[in-house]
């Protein structure tokens, strides 16, 4: 039987939707997290979409797909009851991760500071828009705050209409997955000196790291890269490139490049076109390897992309992708998520997973392991909780808390 | 006072990393940043893709001019190898032994066509944890498929998922996926050199770009397993905010994004601009009416916002508890005063680039910060001190495979 990565380890995941696929990867990586929500559950729980459309705390997929591998508890850690309970917890905890405002923890006598003399192991993992000090660091962000201060939504969308985001919010999973990186570090640092720490997140700069390559330009030479909607820009001063196409039945993308790569993709396809009765001896006999992407003009891009239009127009997503697996061309379908959990590729990598839910009498089917581990598998061993499905189990079991003391607390608004 | 000072959290740990272009190579900066010594292996004769993608420092392109490669690769010593000779591959070997971490992001089966797959690594060090990172991981039909990040996006949904509903959709910018595996490539392979520490057991780490963006959109994958739903993109709208967008300030393409989701945030919202006649009509005075009538809300807010620049609109909203923010261009996020603070960019000195910036984590350790040090290296630049000193290749012999284009 193979082992996982983390199991004796203990998180307390007191995050919001800032902060949820932390918990998650640690949880997918074997370790022992408990989700805390205040009594009545996260208010994430209320954001949809939802099971069979149904607007039900425990039934939202937005919270099931981020809070599977956890068990969940309710607690109400503006109690003192709760802080004392919440201590406790801590005292054998390996990691707390939260997304509160910087300073809210410490007002409740919670900081790293309070919850370091407890146990000077724990690594406290904290997971903000802006980080936990700083002129902006309490200025309110959202997801569209965010993906706008880290520069990416600047760069995306058409240029005659205002910049986009992502429709689906992406920030708090790059600042929450960036918290797991940053969390698994400090990690390592504990297990060989056996000192905890504060690991401080900013959503903005995980946003920042995700625009990859425009900021070098104007750092090295001087250019603010625009956005350009279906087009391509950072490859060259002198032309854009289509990078988005229409096809039969949607989109694809097929960005022109030159040298081997480009060569060879070009040739394969100008080849499948001739096959297919629609010859053209410039896209044939071109030298591709001498085609430099830097050097050549806009006009010449869109000779060659002319060329192409009519081709995939004639062609659906399905045919266009067989065709560039069978031939090797560098191109892909613009996949919705439809085509995304059909595909031949994740099915033969065994990649989703069957989550039996039987609070709904049913399973659900949700994306497998992150990365594939040869010793230590990745994999869900526990559907999301519901609201305070784990109370007995760690107020009863752990703490030996009566049934009177749990009904009190109940009635005290702690758990 | 003499400082403590803390050992860097990866001090003597060894890493080669034979990876190219982004996921790999960022997963190893992570490493690098935090004190592990990294080789970063590359071929001369086929020099790696970033290396001939711009920016290149003033426009002019060079090997050593492209801030793009640069930028994933500082704190790491550079090395060139010619893997196709039958020499390399014994030292390749070399480093296998030497390393506790071996990275690539070649094609599947390449390493093994080398003699340099993960079975074959076992044999030199069995405890070596590989860490192996490609679109589409190391099998399954499509594993040989060629492509790049920038193609990868549409792929896994993402392209779909931004842009305007009566258009086509746009995507994210650039190869946005290559900036999500990483984050969680550096969690499992930590995760993995502990696991190592504790129990003496390497093993084959197998991330696939494709397998790990997909989880940053999972909830709309259980909506079309569930549901049916096939999410598509809705330009800047949240389905339970208003006003919700990037409006137009003064100047030219200056934008702040407003969010407003909560009675108490459209009152300050409200009074924050001066409580207009136009903001006491009834069919904004609710969520649902505000909804309702978004284009309409969203004509107003822009017709105010025109007369602010893009800083002012969003002190004004912080101000009253608005949640606000520019639309930050790149010369923006160089003169941010936030990221100032955090010490978010690190200037270092490259030896054909000159000064210029790198970025850094976006995590900060408290007690064990990361250290940007040394720039990205120039190509071949440590190939002696590696070859020689961490190696211990004769000097004698370095020159023979060097004339023979080992190192080519």
């Amino acid at each position: 039987m193979s082992e996982s990565l983390l199991e004796s380890y203990r998180v307390l995941d007191l995050t919001d939707e800032k902060g949820f696929l932390c918990g998650r990867i640690l949880g997918d990586m074997g370790a022992d997290v408990i989700k805390i929500e205040p009594p009545g559950g996260d208010s994430s729980r209320n954001r949809g979409p939802f099971y069979h459309d149904i607007p039900d705390p425990n039934k939202s997929l937005y919270w099931f797909a981020y809070n599977a591998n956890k068990k969940g508890i309710t607690l109400n850690i503006e109690t003192k009851d709760g802080q004392q309970i919440f201590k406790s917890l801590v005292k054998h905890a390996d990691f707390v991760i939260e997304s509160f405002s910087p300073g809210y923890l410490e007002s409740l006598g919670l900081g790293y500071e309070d919850l370091s003399q407890i146990n000077p192991g724990l690594i406290l993992t904290s997971i903000t828009p802006f980080g936990q000090t700083g002129p902006y660091s309490h200025y309110k962000a959202s997801d569209i705050v965010s993906m706008a201060m880290g520069g990416l939504m600047y760069l995306s969308g058409d240029p005659d209409r205002p910049p986009v985001r992502v429709s689906f919010p992406q920030s708090y999973l790059q600042g929450a997955a960036a918290a797991a990186a940053g969390t698994m570090t400090a990690f390592y640092y504990r297990q060989i000196s056996g000192e905890g720490q504060q690991v401080d997140v900013s959503i903005q700069e995980a946003v920042i790291r995700a625009t990859l390559q425009p900021r070098m330009f104007w750092d090295v030479a001087g250019r603010i890269v625009e956005r350009a909607g279906q087009y391509r820009t950072a490859l060259s001063a002198l032309s854009t490139q289509r990078v988005v196409w229409q096809c039969k039945d949607g989109w694809i993308n097929f960005p022109i490049f030159g040298g081997v790569a480009g060569a060879r993709t070009n040739r394969a396809l100008a080849q499948w076109m001739e096959s297919e009765g629609v010859s053209d001896k410039f896209l044939l006999t071109k030298d591709w390897e001498a085609f430099d992407m830097a050097t050549a003009t806009e006009a010449e891009i869109r000779d060659i992309e002319g060329r192409l239009v009519k081709f995939f127009m004639s062609h659906t997503k399905t045919e266009l992708l067989e065709g560039s697996l069978n031939k090797r061309i560098m191109l892909y379908p613009v996949f919705t998520v439809e085509d995304i959990v059909t595909c031949a590729q994740l099915k033969g990598r065994e990649f989703w997973e069957e989550v039996e839910h039987p609070e709904l009498a049913t399973s659900i089917i949700y994306p497998g392991a992150f990365i594939k581990m040869s010793q230590t598998p990745c994999q869900i061993r526990k559907r999301p909780p519901i609201i305070g499905e784990h109370n007995d189990e760690v107020y009863r079991g752990e703490f030996g808390f009566s049934k009177g003391e749990i009904a009190a607390l109940k009635q005290g608004g702690v758990v | 006072m003499t400082k403590f000072r803390r050992k860097q959290v990866f001090e003597g740990i060894k890493i080669a990393d034979f990876c190219w272009v982004g996921v790999g190579p960022i997963v190893m900066s992570y490493l690098a940043d935090h004190g592990a010594t990294v080789i970063h292996i590359e071929s001369a004769t086929r020099p790696e893709i970033l290396r001939t993608t711009p920016p290149f420092k003033d426009n002019i392109p060079g090997l050593n001019r492209s801030a793009y490669f640069a930028n994933f690769n500082n704190n790491k010593y550079g090395v060139t190898l010619n893997l196709n000779h039958p020499k390399a591959i014994d030292i390749a070997r070399g480093f296998v032994s030497w390393a506790d971490i071996i990275g690539e992001a070649f094609t599947p089966g390449t390493m093994d066509k080398w003699g340099l797959g993960y079975k074959d690594l076992v044999k030199i060090k069995p405890d070596i944890i590989m860490f192996s990172t490609c679109q589409q991981g190391q099998t399954g039909p499509w594993a040989r498929q060629p492509a790049y990040g920038t193609q990868l996006v549409s792929l896994s949904g993402f392209t779909n998922l931004a842009g305007w509903p009566d258009r086509g959709p746009t995507g994210p910018f650039g190869a946005y996926t290559d900036s999500i595996a990483p984050l969680f490539g550096v969690a499992g392979l930590v995760a993995a050199l502990d696991y190592r520490r504790r129990t003496g057991k390497g093993q084959h780490l197998d991330l696939s770009q494709f397998e790990a963006g997909v989880h940053f959109e999972a909830p709309l994958l259980l909506d079309y397993f569930i549901n049916g739903r096939v999410a598509s993109a809705t330009g800047n709208r949240c389905p339970h905010a208003a006003p919700h967008g990037a409006y137009p300030c003064r100047g030219n393409n200056r934008w702040c994004t407003i969010a407003v989701f909560t009675d108490v945030e459209w009152h300050n919202f409200c009074h924050a601009i001066g409580d207009s006649e136009w903001t006491q009509n009834s069919r904004f005075s609710t969520l649902l009416g505000r909804k309702e009538n978004e284009d309409e809300l969203d004509k107003l807010i822009a017709k105010w916002t025109l007369d602010f620049t893009s800083e002012e609109v969003m002190t004004k909203m912080q101000g009253v508890g608005v949640s606000a923010g520019v639309v930050q261009n790149m010369k923006d996020i160089h003169e941010d005063a936030q990221l100032e603070h955090r010490h978010y960019l690190w200037q270092l000195e490259h030896a054909e680039i000159g000064k210029h910036f790198y970025d850094g984590p976006p995590f900060k350790l408290s007690k064990t910060p990361c250290e940007l040090i040394m720039p990205a290296p120039c190509l071949g630049e440590h190939n002696e001190y590696v070859y020689g000193k961490i190696l211990g290749i004769p000097d004698k012999e370095f020159v023979e495979l060097l004339s023979e284009g080992v190192f080519d």
